[in-house]
């Protein structure tokens, strides 16, 4: 079955202009995203991950234009967004909804949760004023909220009770796709498990279509289908859920995995302990931006910049930006330092 | 730095532009023609124009500002038309009168204002916090030409008059250091307040940051902690109340120096406005206002220099 | 007992605010021995920093230990002095702190906030301490160390941060190290980092170490006991094995079952229903109840002791006490508890 293509992101580039010098000019660029594209099929859930300033929040809000992107395109269900006027924006944007991380603060502190999810219908002109009250109580209870609570204020909820609100509010204009931004990262393990539910829940009844921004790989691996990873503005790895969890070939994002701790006490692990810090994103290093961390590092990869590609032994769909992913797995390249730690 | 410092200096020059136009203007917004003025009522038509003339008044306002910038320049202010002595030797003889009141009134507020911020903040919520928060609240609230007039009468002329202070003279300003005090106090208790209110709220916040506690944590003492840790961080905020207190204080003169018959700029101010002295009143704005420019910018620079986390970017 | 270094037992930290007294901390008992890491976990409100600072007695203003002990080296540190206190902090007791970003003193040299606590427990002198400074530094991983000494915070990096931090609370060779979420602010890769040096440490100078976490992957890696603690108690405690194989407290189970892993494919999650109970109201008998699958009236009415079993482990669960009635559940229970965590099916869900 071929799946429809709902969003697809052709070289997306968004550069953040730096002040500087005697007049102000603009000195530089914070390459947050630097060309990048991938696909999204309906009914899907795609991750984004890496680790701070890697550019995977910027890429969500770009492909909203929270943020103008600087370069590239992004088609939705068909329709070029980077061209649209402000107004046409906003109507496409009830197709396109988020959630962010701390919904309180994406919550006016006055509005009571009927308040808030009124306004977001109201909007998007979704029901007639009499009707929507009651589409209200099945919001909230389609979010695990009970019909008592519509009138009380956001801060008498809980974290998790209001990130509920965010989804009941990112549902109520039967969006197609949501993006949600590190959604789940504040809330607690058991609060969270809930969340990831409902949001399971909820694209099975909805027909509903995520893309899913993350540091978390635990969460990630749990709740998508394909992982994109990101390391300084570029997707180094791309691939189904399977392909990256179980059979990486990106260096970075075997390091990244094997970073983190497994809450197994018994499983004896090596760790790739990654040298030094992530390079700044305003003077990425040349070639692949990965090399300066990179225990396999030649002089190749300080100049050419890799493309992201199958490499052989990749299933179809599973790409990788590295010039020696094939040396590498055939063990005719040997990593130089790397730094071997075993716990447990 | 030295980039910050010379893109803050040429910061200032449309500042000082604008603070002359608007000086120059002063002449133009007041009701009535300056020629008529300078020559009085009862002078001929004959004499207001040959004024008009000799003043440059028939020309383009354009022209006459930039004839005027260019005397500035030079350091060429005009000349009072009441003594007819140039401008610059009538502020002269006072300016240092003025700087010299401001500066004690500063030393003053910062000296009394941050040991009762601090005591405020260390005891915070106890009754010596509630008592210098509620000093400081009248402080702020006293007008600063009541408050003079309540201290004369007071410790000048009433009967709570200490030996030791001096009998108010008309002349004001004289040898006597003992004088300045009731000057320096009237001016410098407004800015004690708020010095006061600063530092207690700086502090206040300084202590709940986590590095106070890393400093805890090191087993250091109340006191290091208070006094090394917080203060200094506390310090960069109040810095900038100072400056912009003291700029104020050069403002403030005006009615202190009035009050206390001190012939300082202030006083010179008033005096030529009650005149229509325009030349001289222009020539005290312009000074204050490019000193008030110049306190800024002194400000700006070593608040950065105390403030290493604010990054040029 | 010789070989226990810190043995606290039933802590109570309550803060006093508008609202009445909150009880942050409300029976917390656990024993560090000597070279070992103690885990505590629990979620957001559980307390968990709260026990931490309680053990350095660096409540804010408001917060007072109202009971328990705190016994290091068989010496009760409630019954310290203010000036003893100080003697301990950053000298026998170290402490690092979760967000190294703002831990350190921006107008303070990085070698100024190091040298200060060798300065005042080890009376050297500034020249001194500024050589041992610089040899911390190296002894964390950072780089060209004598450069590094003479920067300001903000001219660093938050994992470099972090590594500064642990060379201040190394300065005096602590006997313990108290990490409170030392690498939660951190990324993955330098997380990697920063818990592999504490371990390294750890055993080059035989540090016994206090490791707070919410994250059992943490725990998992790099504690050998385990305190679990909910609501402003510890629920159970045992070691790192046993808790991980044989989960008694029924919030213990439920976390390991809301947990998704990067390592295992999980179906589904099976989270603790409800939500944290309020510290203003807390819930009679059993804080765990209201959220608890096998709760029972008993639960409800009536609060349980920190139960003891032979090996050294304990449970505040009545379910292990001889009140437990109704031996079917127990049954139930006690088969299903084998099902640890994921992939397998769990008795917690209703």
């Amino acid at each position: 079955m071929v799946k429809k293509e709902l969003l697809k992101v052709t070289g997306l580039k968004q550069y953040f202009p730096i002040k500087g010098g005697l007049m102000g000019r603009t000195v530089n660029h914070v390459k947050a995203v630097d060309d990048i594209s991938f696909t999204i099929h309906e009914g899907e859930t795609v991750s984004i991950v890496g680790e701070s300033g890697c550019g995977k929040s910027t890429t969500g809000r770009a492909i909203l234009r929270l943020e103008e992107p600087t370069e590239g395109s992004v088609v939705f269900n068909g329709d070029e967004l980077t061209t649209l006027s402000k107004r046409e924006m906003r109507t496409h944007r009830k197709d396109l909804q988020i959630i962010f991380q701390d919904p309180y603060a994406s919550i006016n502190p006055r509005q009571t949760v009927a308040d808030v999810l009124d306004e977001a219908m109201t909007i998007q002109k979704i029901l007639p004023a009499k009707q929507r009250r009651k589409r209200i109580i099945e919001l909230l209870e389609t979010v695990g909220l009970n019909e008592y609570q519509a009138d009380r204020y956001p801060h008498e909820f809980s974290g998790g009770q209001r990130q509920r609100i965010g989804i009941a509010r990112a549902l109520s204009v039967d969006p197609k796709l949501i993006i949600c931004d590190e959604a789940v990262s504040a809330l607690d393990v058991s609060i969270q498990a809930q969340v990831l539910n409902l949001l399971e829940e909820l694209q099975e009844e909805f027909n509903l279509t995520y893309l899913f921004i993350s540091h978390d790989l635990g969460v990630v691996r749990h709740i998508s289908d394909r992982v994109i990873v990101m390391y300084l503005g570029k997707i180094v790895e791309i691939g189904d859920k399977y392909s990256i969890f179980e059979n990486a070939k990106h260096p970075y994002t075997k390091a990244l995995l094997s970073a983190i701790p497994v809450p197994d006490p018994k499983a004896v692990k090596k760790h790739i302990v990654l040298k030094g810090d992530v390079p700044s994103p305003i003077d990425p290093p040349a070639g692949c931006r990965f090399h300066t961390r990179c225990p396999f590092a030649q002089d190749k990869c300080k100049v050419d910049v890799p493309e992201l590609i199958v490499h052989e032994g990749m299933r179809e769909g599973h790409q990788a930006a590295c010039h020696f992913v094939e040396e590498i797995e055939n063990g005719t390249l040997q990593a130089a330092e790397f730094e071997e730690t075993f716990f447990g | 730095m030295t980039k910050f410092i010379i893109r803050r200096l040429l910061q200032t020059i449309p500042v000082l532009i604008g603070v002359s136009i608007l000086v120059f203007s002063l002449m133009y917004l007041i009701p009535g023609d300056p020629a008529q003025m300078i020559a009085g009522e009862a002078a001929s038509p004959q004499t207001v124009e040959q004024i008009r003339e000799k003043l440059g008044l028939n020309e383009p306002p354009p022209k006459q500002y930039l004839k005027y910038m260019s005397n500035i320049i030079q350091g060429d202010l005009g000349n009072s038309i009441r003594s007819g002595r140039p401008v610059a030797d009538e502020i002269k003889a006072r300016f240092w009168v003025t700087v010299e009141l401001s500066f004690y009134a500063t030393i003053l507020a910062v000296f009394i204002g941050l040991i009762a911020g601090i005591v405020s903040a260390v005891k915070h919520y106890t009754w010596s916090d509630v008592t210098i928060m509620i000093v400081a609240l009248f402080g702020l609230s006293m007008p600063n030409f009541w408050f003079g007039l309540m201290l004369i009468q007071w410790f000048a002329i009433g009967s709570w008059m200490p030996d030791w202070m001096p009998q108010m003279r008309a002349s004001g300003w004289g040898d006597d250091w003992k004088q300045v005090i009731l000057p320096v106090v009237t001016l410098g208790t407004g800015g004690a307040a708020i010095i006061a209110r600063m530092t207690r709220a700086s502090m206040l916040e300084v202590v709940g940051q986590d590095y106070i506690r890393t400093a805890r944590a090191k087993g250091m003492g109340e006191r290091v902690v208070i006094y090394r840790h917080a203060l200094k961080n506390a310090l960069i905020p109040v810095i900038t109340v100072v400056g912009l207190e003291f700029g104020g204080f050069l403002g403030g003169a005006v009615l202190t120096e009035t009050i206390f018959a001190i012939n300082g700029m202030g006083r010179l101010t008033i005096d030529a406005i009650r005149t229509r002295d325009f030349p001289i009143v222009q020539g005290t704005v312009l000074i204050i206002s490019f000193l008030f420019v110049f306190v800024n910018l002194l400000v700006d620079i070593s608040y950065r220099l105390l403030n290493k986390r604010i990054d040029l970017n | 007992m010789e070989t226990d270094l810190l043995k606290v037992e039933d802590l109570r930290t309550s803060f006093y605010t508008d609202e009445g007294e909150v009880k942050a901390v409300d029976g917390v008992s656990f024993i560090l021995p000597k070279g070992k890491t103690l885990g505590i976990v629990g979620e957001s409100g559980s307390g968990k920093s709260i026990t931490a600072l309680s053990i350095l007695n660096l409540l804010a203003s408001n917060g007072k230990i109202v009971g328990g002990e705190i016994n290091f080296k068989g010496k009760n540190l409630l019954s310290f002095s203010d000036k003893e206190m100080r003697e301990i902090r950053g000298n026998a007791i170290s402490m690092i702190f979760q967000e190294p970003m703002t831990s350190l003193n921006p107008v303070f040299t990085v070698g100024q906030q190091i040298s200060e606590s060798i300065i005042k427990h080890q009376k050297l002198s500034k020249k001194e301490a500024n050589i041992r400074s610089i040899e911390l530094l190296k002894l964390v991983g950072i780089p060209s160390p004598d450069k590094r000494v003479k920067q300001y915070p903000y001219e660093l990096s938050g994992g470099m941060r972090q590594r500064v931090m642990i060379a201040i609370a190394l300065a005096c060779n602590p006997e313990m190290l108290i990490a409170d979420e030392p690498t939660t602010a951190l990324d993955v890769t330098i997380q990697a980092q920063i818990l592999g040096l504490i371990r390294g440490l750890q055993t080059r100078f035989g540090m016994s170490v206090i490791m707070i976490t919410h994250d059992l992957g943490v725990v998992a890696e790099t504690c050998d006991f385990v305190a679990v603690m909910y609501a402003g108690q510890v629920v159970e405690y045992s070691d790192i094995f046993t808790l991980f194989e044989e989960p008694k407290h029924p919030y213990t189970i439920g976390l390991m079952n809301s947990l998704p892993r990067h390592d295992v494919e999980i179906e589904k999650l099976e989270p603790i229903r409800g939500n944290v109970p309020n510290p203003k109201e807390m819930p009679t008998g059993c804080r765990f109840s209201p959220r608890c699958p096998a709760a029972t009236d008993l639960c409800r009415r009536e609060m349980p002791e920190l139960l003891k079993d032979d090996d050294g482990n304990d449970v505040r669960c009545w379910i292990y006490s001889e009140k437990w009635e109704g031996e079917a559940e127990v049954t139930v229970y006690g088969e299903k508890r084998i099902a640890k965590g994921h992939g397998s099916e769990t008795i917690l869900s209703d």
